[in-house]
């Protein structure tokens, strides 16, 4: 038997790449014309400087070095789309990202001021924080019937005024901040001091080396790319993966071939909310920010994954590049000029991706309906021209 | 006690347009998270029209005009919704998902436009509106604002055209089969339109009520902390059905307003609990609501489906 060669268009994975290529485009476009409006007269080079982020700079020592902190920030951005898309392959909405990684950030950055432990445990117990919060949403699910999307909103908000609660027991008594994730917090004959927790800090590699010295840049990185190539393992070469993936696609027949559909779904839950539990350990146990515990918006990083996820394709290596891309235009929009225009424009352009995605599905239908049109085309004018 | 009433029924008033939206959206067979985004516009809408309008301008109308301009922002953001879903068939969380992201960025990044046009050294995302608020008070010094009876008007509006119009009738046929409705030469489209448009114009009108809710500025950066979800639950705890959504919006306004006005009861003073309890007490409660009113839902059995003329 002869096997047919696949068109290049009609390939899956050449459609996927080819529509997040528009959507991206389109998003640029339309954030490119919001800045027109708002100032047309810098409006080109705004653009150009969100696109470009880094390479701003002149100096080639600076460009590494700052893109050593996108690349900090990508590690966490990365797991809270893994999260994201691993829920959706079992037909879950995890829009708790953003909590499930406001319950990892609590809880590392609570076990390394307040109790002094070193970074592993840090981040296990961030993983277990997420997966916990994750976990709620997914027993209300598989038991209560309580849409996810709700719950996770819901919870979204308890968490973040949860852990600002328990962080303000470790914030400095001067600002709103915690204190620097390398100091332990302790009482001394009743005053509280600090005292040096350097283990707390997730170890460099020897990668701060190839960042310019950019201490941040650590074993967050390759770790984040690792997990991503084992969540595509999981979803696609072992047995619990095919049995998620099948409840996601039709959970009666999973249910009908003696799968446990609500087990897997609080199982699914628990998961993805450990993916984002552990991509807040990434980031803040690097050091690079301190927690708000006045803050009164759930950090976006969560709502971002939403963006990487879908603009990946919901393919786990497509999001480790979809999340690069939208990293780097978030920092990108810090490079504007602040008296002119906002840093959210970046917000603007990724959420405007995030509503082009929703087109994708049309998108192929409406290219495969022009390849078949074209195909048949040429298989009539193949006949004609033998009939004549 | 006053103060207490005060709020509740400006939250209640908020909470209920924006369910009684989210119930016109659903019956119709359109699920709208985005309602969030929606409120976000017509706040903006509304407050934008406070902020430019002379300053000598009649009361009443300040008040017509900016109610009109947050309903034509609502209906205008949630054609975003209404085209993705009915024509191009997206996945309706998704899309409505964007649209709270959309929604949020979009009016940081217009209000801070506005202002630092104004003045370059004021890169804040908030607008003032404390004289044009007055115009919406029945009696000066209290909250109780005419949004409140307008809300009423709304709810029994509502309520006619969903259960005793042939419109509101056939927008519900929409919702629980699309396929028999369009046999009977029902429109479904315009009839999604239709519920679409509705949630909008009431959503953007509960963004505005919102925002004038016991503060006379509004940071848009925050957009409208998760409003439109609490709207969506009040929807579901009053089984998509407007007499009880009014009655479950009126228990959610009480939770939510404790936060405004513990500290002025001594009771809940003495218990001594940390404010950030009265902060999360509406979203637990909605969480708690939900566990027990959503096994059996009543929802629109074809809600969330994108009608295909195809599987008839």
């Amino acid at each position: 038997m002869q096997k047919e060669r696949t068109p290049l268009l009609r390939k899956p994975s050449v459609q996927t790449l080819l529509a997040s290529l528009v959507c991206i485009l389109l998003g640029l476009l339309i954030g490119y014309i919001a800045l027109l409006i708002i100032n047309p007269a810098g409006a080109g080079q705004a653009i150009i400087a969100i696109v470009k982020n880094f390479w701003t700079y002149s100096k080639p020592a600076t460009q590494i070095k700052n893109l050593g902190m996108t690349l900090v920030k990508t590690a966490p951005l990365l797991m809270c789309s893994l999260s994201v898309l691993f829920a959706y392959k079992v037909g879950l909405f995890n829009i708790g990202a953003a909590g499930q990684y406001v319950a990892g950030a609590g809880a590392c950055i609570y076990c390394a001021i307040g109790l002094g432990w070193g970074w592993l445990p840090c981040m296990i117990a961030s993983i277990l924080a997420g997966a916990l919060v994750g976990s709620i949403s997914g027993i209300l699910k598989a038991y209560r019937n309580v849409n996810e999307v709700i719950s996770c909103i819901m919870l979204n908000w308890i968490t973040l005024y949860l852990v600002n609660t328990l962080l303000a027991n470790v914030k400095e008594p001067t600002s709103n901040y915690t204190y620097v994730i390398s100091r332990h917090l302790v009482m001394v004959d009743g005053t509280a001091t600090t005292v040096a927790n350097p283990g707390a800090i997730m170890p460099s590699l020897g990668l701060e080396n190839l960042f310019n010295n950019n201490k941040y840049v650590g074993l967050a990185l390759p770790l984040a790319v690792l997990l991503a190539i084992a969540v595509w393992v999981l979803l696609n070469k072992t047995r619990l993966g095919y049995e998620l993936r099948a409840t996601g696609l039709n959970k009666n027949a999973a249910k009908y071939c003696g799968m446990q559909d609500r087990k897997n779904i609080v199982l699914t839950m628990a998961i993805a909310g450990g993916l984002a539990g552990i991509g807040a350990a990434m980031l803040y146990l690097t050091g690079l920010q301190q927690w708000s515990v006045t803050q009164s918006s759930v950090p976006s990083m969560g709502f971002n994954g939403i963006a990487a996820a879908f603009l990946g394709g919901l393919n786990p290596i497509g999001t480790i590049f979809s999340s690069l891309f939208i990293q780097h235009i978030t920092d990108g929009g810090s490079f504007l000029d602040m008296r002119v225009y906002s840093a959210e424009i970046s917000d603007f352009i990724s959420s405007l991706i995030i509503y082009l995605c929703g087109f994708v599905l049309f998108f192929k239908t409406t290219l495969n309906k022009s390849l078949d049109r074209r195909e048949e085309k040429a298989i009539r004018m193949a006949k004609g021209g033998k009939a004549s | 006690m006053i103060l207490l009433i005060q709020y509740m029924l400006v939250f209640t008033s908020v909470l209920m347009l924006v369910a009684l939206g989210g119930c016109f959206s659903e019956h119709s067979g359109v699920i709208n998270i985005g309602l969030e985004g929606i409120m976000v516009f017509g706040a903006l809408g509304g407050a934008l029209m406070m902020k430019y309008l002379p300053a000598g301008t009649a009361g009443w109308l300040v008040f017509v005009v900016c109610v009109l301009a947050a309903m034509f922002m609502g209906i205008l953001y949630s054609l975003l919704l209404a085209v993705a879903a009915i024509d191009f068939k997206a996945d309706q969380t998704l899309v409505g998902t964007a649209m709270n992201l959309l929604g949020t960025a979009a009016a940081t990044v217009i209000v801070k436009a506005l202002n630092t046009a104004e003045n370059p050294n004021n890169p804040s995302s908030t607008i003032q509106y404390i004289a044009a608020k007055k115009n919406f008070l029945i009696v000066n010094g209290y909250e109780f604002n005419w949004f409140m009876p307008l809300a009423l008007i709304l709810l029994i509006l509502s309520y006619i055209i969903l259960y005793k119009t042939r419109f509101g009738l056939r927008l519900m046929a929409c919702g629980e089969h699309p396929q028999a409705a369009d046999s009977v030469g029902i429109n479904v489209r315009k009839m999604r339109y239709a519920g679409v448009m509705i949630s909008g114009l009431l959503g953007g009108l509960g963004g505005l009520v919102y925002i004038t809710a016991g503060v006379s500025e509004w940071k848009f950066e925050n957009g409208v902390a998760g409003f439109g979800f609490l709207a969506l639950a009040v929807m579901i705890f009053g089984g998509w059905k407007p007499t009880k959504i009014a009655l479950a919006a009126l228990l959610f306004g009480l939770f939510r307003s404790l936060s405004n006005v513990y500290t002025g009861f001594p009771l809940l003073n003495n218990l001594n609990l940390p404010s950030t309890v009265y902060n999360m007490l509406p979203y637990i409660i909605s969480l708690i609501v939900l566990i027990f009113f959503s096994a059996n839902s009543a929802a629109p059995k074809a809600e969330g489906i994108p009608y295909d003329k195809g599987s008839r």
